[in-house]
């Protein structure tokens, strides 16, 4: 599966590529904010794409919406993966059209919950 | 200050180093931070606006630093780099966005981190925002988290 990881912190790009690798995810590409994800979405088979919110640039919120706006990548799972655990962000987020949402912090465990929620 | 503004931030310090970290740090006594004021090696920033102002600074001397974001990444780090300063902005990030959710009514909005390096380098806060200091103790040696928090 191809997976489009997108933070603004190479931090946590680290440490979910590492993660994804663990659990046998090994295609993964790295965008550093929402406009250099949505730049890069369109131009690869993408079969996830996880998104955090806060980014400089172009938000993940708003970048989500551009996905969601494009025929081309409309359907592309995009699960949250974000600090803004509060309610009405993460209805927020649903209502944009997230896939599924994850919550910072968080353990290889929910990661690997999330994927199987959606059947990855 | 009251005490529901900075509980968040202790609770959230310690499931962040728990979850992120692997290590359960213990807090000492939250204390008033008084001039002349703390020194610090490596310190994330978060600005916090909206129902409520002020910053949350985590601070660490810089072999706690190192220990600590080695541990958070999975790699063995020796200097403080790009790498470091960009893993203590997000424990700082990660550590504001979940003490967040516990101040739901106030409607805070956290700003991207910023993160100071420097020996022996002091974090100043505006004086007219009373200040908490909480020291942690962990597997990876002594930190502070500072809660500047006012409501507007």
């Amino acid at each position: 599966m191809k997976i489009l990881l997108v933070d603004d912190s190479s931090t946590m790009r680290r440490i979910q590529k590492n993660t994804l690798g663990s659990l046998g995810f090994t295609d993964v590409d790295e965008a550093e904010d929402g406009q250099d994800a949505v730049a890069k979405v369109g131009k690869a088979p993408y079969e996830l794409v996880l998104m955090d919110w806060n980014m400089p640039n172009m938000t993940g919120i708003d970048a989500l919406k551009a996905i969601r706006a494009n025929p081309a990548t409309a359907k592309i799972p995009v699960i949250m993966v974000t600090s803004e655990s509060e309610k009405t962000r993460i209805l927020e987020a649903i209502q944009a059209g997230a896939t599924n949402y994850i919550v910072k912090p968080f353990t290889p465990d929910v990661l690997k919950e999330k994927l199987d929620a959606i059947g990855k | 200050m009251r005490s529901e503004l900075v509980n968040p931030f202790l609770k959230a310090t310690m499931s962040t180093f728990q979850t992120m970290v692997n290590t359960a740090p213990t807090p000492g006594t939250p204390y008033v931070k008084a001039e002349p004021s703390l020194s610090h090696d490596v310190s994330g920033i978060i600005g916090l606006s909206g129902g409520a102002k002020g910053a949350v600074i985590i601070s660490f001397p810089t072999k706690t630093a190192l220990a600590v974001v080695s541990a958070f990444i999975g790699l063995n780090v020796s200097q403080i780099d790009a790498d470091v300063t960009d893993a203590v902005g997000e424990l700082a990030n990660i550590i504001a966005g979940a003490a967040k959710a516990d101040l739901q009514g106030l409607n805070v909005t956290i700003s991207l981190p910023s993160v100071v390096v420097g020996s022996n380098h002091k974090v100043t806060t505006p004086k007219d925002i009373p200040s908490i200091v909480i020291p942690f103790n962990c597997t990876h040696g002594e930190f502070v988290v500072e809660v500047c928090i006012a409501l507007t």
